[in-house]
């Protein structure tokens, strides 16, 4: 929200219709506010398509990697981010994970009428920046405008291609007995950032969202631990569900420890008030990998001396049974199952 | 964190679980199926069950989850009416989040708000008062639901609405009261309690003096019970060295809450804006005399019911349900026939399937699918 802006013609205007009509309006929106917002070469040359060389992507691995992800989150603007820092994010992570080296993503926006240009210039900024960290490229995009009403402020949706190395195998259904689970920090950042960006509950709290790309921590993991199993990142439905989705598909059991799991104070104060579980709430920057344990120490070692794995520890191992479950020792001295999230995580009120 | 790590400490739990093995094996030597113990509450329920209490117990301890779950025994009729208030033109309804997917008889608050009905969840009456407050066009009806522990702060609500003069609230009461209900428990032909963990939060309310008759005509110990993990732990222990001993008493585990006459405010506001009422239908356990509230004359501007037509239909539960008979501890959630197949927390049949307080759900959910996994 702090950088400062471009002044433009569109400076303290609003988004009106003829910005989606396809006419001058549209065009200048587009080349004021995105071509020269992204600043990337392939978009300069205002084509319908980005165009990439294959023999440059042949260098870096030996498959292509896609991935697509629409991004609705409300507040737009929230501790720590926003919807854009957040669809760079998202779609640069779900690539990183696969092991893929991620090279170009696209951009398609759906925006509401009366939209503020300064908002919008503000979260395409706020893209371009991620995008630079993370070493990426928005290549191509799309720009809608719908009536007030028909869309809820700005919808962002982003593709993107990556490259995968010949030998990374990253798969949810490789863990084996044996392995540990590793996480990069604490988690449920996100989750609690956004209930108390929302403002409903007047919480007062201090907690940011964990939102940050994970493609250069992964490939340094890569080139210590070649062989990861399986990584995901817990996004929605939390750590419990990509969890769950490891355990079923490797028909293996997985065996938490409680408290070996980093949960912020504020974030565990959040979760005792609202009756939350941390283990199903959101998060934007943390990946869950199952690793060789032969390979975990180093593994761990060096994550944490990566900015985005400062928190990394082993939280958990793989057990032969009760296949397909994850469970807690919960620290109390009992065990429970951790499930999948039955519809949403609502508030309990006694 | 303070005030919550103390009470999940695991040394302390170590020792007080091997304090109830150790009584446990001694009533072992007489006893001819487990000792059945019912936590009534539903947050109890939830605490067994989020750090895995059960496991920590001997065999011959079984743990009976009652019906104190105020979402779980919500009779499809009530949701129905909810349905039809929610949908009244320029309505706004006001509930509390678990309610929203309790299923009425043709949809539940979550469809029906899908279907366009202005619902929205709020974590406190005073915030539905607030909603009346910013829309004055407009009518916030409030869900009131729940035991004596949320009946205070909708009394207070309805007692500030009518401080100001707002016109504009009202309240769906719903509440229910808990000592009829045990008592239904208690004098059902095929309950076999041994003791009872009682609700801390109801009784942080109405004080411990209500549960006298349990320990004096019915002859079981009772213990007032915190939430956390060692309160639980530590009622258990209190409850068995009870029944070692012979005695049947009520017992404050919750000192630190509870007062022997609850709290007086509170109840002086429950009095003033409610009244029991004849009779309450509850899902899974049928009518139950004088188990809940409604508004009185005095308050009827505010009330709901009065200001709206609510059909109030008696919709029987489905036949195939055995949820009476699980909140007895007659049987186990699995053993019910319907567990898990046709009724799962994704479509609910049953009361307990309902809420993740509920003792199916809570089954079900931690992955006891059958005897054999548990």
């Amino acid at each position: 929200m702090n950088t400062p802006l471009r002044t433009t013609k569109f400076s303290g205007k609003k988004v009106n219709l003829s910005h989606g009509a396809g006419g001058k309006a549209m065009q200048d929106l587009i080349d004021e506010i995105f071509v020269k917002g992204f600043a990337s070469p392939e978009l300069e040359l205002l084509e319908d398509q980005a165009r990439f060389e294959l023999s440059e992507l042949a260098k870096l691995g030996s498959r292509l990697a896609m991935t697509t992800d629409s991004y609705v989150v409300d507040p737009l603007f929230f501790p720590g981010g926003d919807i854009g820092k957040l669809a760079v994010t998202g779609t640069v992570n779900d690539l990183a994970v696969g092991g893929a080296i991620p090279l170009y993503l696209t951009c398609g926006m759906i925006i509401e009428e009366g939209f503020p240009i300064d908002d919008l210039q503000r979260i395409v900024a706020s893209m371009k920046k991620t995008a630079d960290q993370a070493g990426v490229r928005i290549v191509t995009g799309d720009t809608k405008v719908v009536p007030r009403g028909a869309a809820d402020k700005l919808f962002i949706n982003t593709a993107g291609i990556g490259v995968i190395a010949e030998q990374t195998n990253i798969l949810a259904s490789r863990a084996q007995v044996g392995d540990v689970v590793i996480i990069n920090g604490y988690v449920g950042d996100h989750g609690a950032a956004i209930v108390d960006a929302r403002g409903e509950l007047a919480l007062e709290i201090s907690v940011e969202t964990d939102c940050q790309p994970l493609n250069k921590l992964i490939q340094a993991m890569l080139a210590v631990c070649p062989d990861i199993h399986c990584m995901r990142d817990a996004t929605r439905g939390g750590l419990a569900t990509i969890l769950n989705e490891f355990a079923t598909r490797s028909g293996i059991a997985i065996e938490l420890e409680q408290l070996q799991i980093p949960v912020r104070e504020e974030v565990r104060g959040v979760c005792e008030v609202l009756g939350l579980d941390p283990l199903y709430l959101a998060n934007e920057g943390k990946l869950v990998a199952i690793v060789p344990e032969q390979y975990s120490q180093a593994l761990v070692e060096m994550m944490q001396q990566d900015p985005a794995g400062k928190g990394s520890c082993i939280i958990g191992k793989i057990a032969a049974s009760p296949q397909g479950k994850v469970i807690l020792n919960t620290g109390f001295g009992g065990k429970r199952i951790i499930d999948m999230l039955i519809g949403e995580q609502l508030p309990r009120i006694c | 964190m303070k005030f919550v790590d103390e009470f999940r400490d695991t040394e302390k739990a170590q020792t007080l679980t091997k304090a109830i093995h150790s009584i446990a094996t001694k009533l072992a030597v007489n006893q001819v199926k487990p000792l059945q113990i019912m936590e009534f509450c539903g947050g109890h329920t939830h605490t067994i069950f989020r750090y895995g209490i059960e496991q920590m117990l001997p065999d011959s301890i079984e743990m009976v989850h009652g019906p104190g779950c105020p979402v779980c025994v919500l009779p499809m009729g009530r949701v129905d009416d909810c349905v039809v208030l929610a949908e009244l033109p320029n309505v706004i309804f006001t509930t509390f989040g678990d309610a929203m997917r309790v299923p009425g008889s043709k949809k539940s608050l979550l469809q029906a708000k899908a279907d366009g009905a202005d619902i929205r969840m709020t974590y406190s009456p005073m915030d539905a008062l607030n909603l009346a407050r910013k829309n004055p066009d407009k009518e916030v009806i409030f869900f009131g639901l729940g035991f004596e522990t949320t009946m205070p702060s909708t009394a207070l609500t309805v007692l500030q609405a009518e401080r100001e003069g707002i016109t504009n609230f009202s309240l769906f009461c719903n509440h229910i009261t808990t000592v009829p209900t045990i008592k239904a428990v208690l004098d059902s032909p095929d309950m076999k309690l041994d003791g009872f963990l009682a609700p801390g939060h109801v009784a942080m309310v109405i004080g411990e003096r209500p549960f006298d008759f349990i320990a004096k005509d019915y002859h079981k110990p009772i213990v007032v019970t915190g939430f956390e993990p060692l309160d639980i732990l530590h009622s258990l222990w209190m409850l068995l060295l009870q029944i070692e001993q012979g005695r049947s008493e009520v017992e404050n585990q919750y000192t630190r809450i509870v007062q022997a006459n609850g709290n007086t405010p509170a109840l002086k506001a429950i009095s003033q804006v409610f009244e029991i009422r004849e009779f309450f239908e509850w899902r899974g356990l049928g009518s139950i005399d004088h188990s809940g509230v409604r508004m009185k004359e005095d308050y009827a501007a505010f009330d709901a019911e009065k200001k709206f037509s609510v059909p109030n239909l008696k919709i029987a539960d489905p036949k195939s349900c055995q949820c009476g008979e699980v909140i007895k501890g007659v049987i186990k959630p699995w053993d019910c026939k319907i567990f898990g197949t046709k009724c799962n927390p994704e479509n609910p049949m049953g009361a307990l399937m309902v809420s993740s307080e509920g003792a199916c759900a809570a089954y079900f959910n931690n992955g006891y699918h059958q005897q054999k996994t548990a």
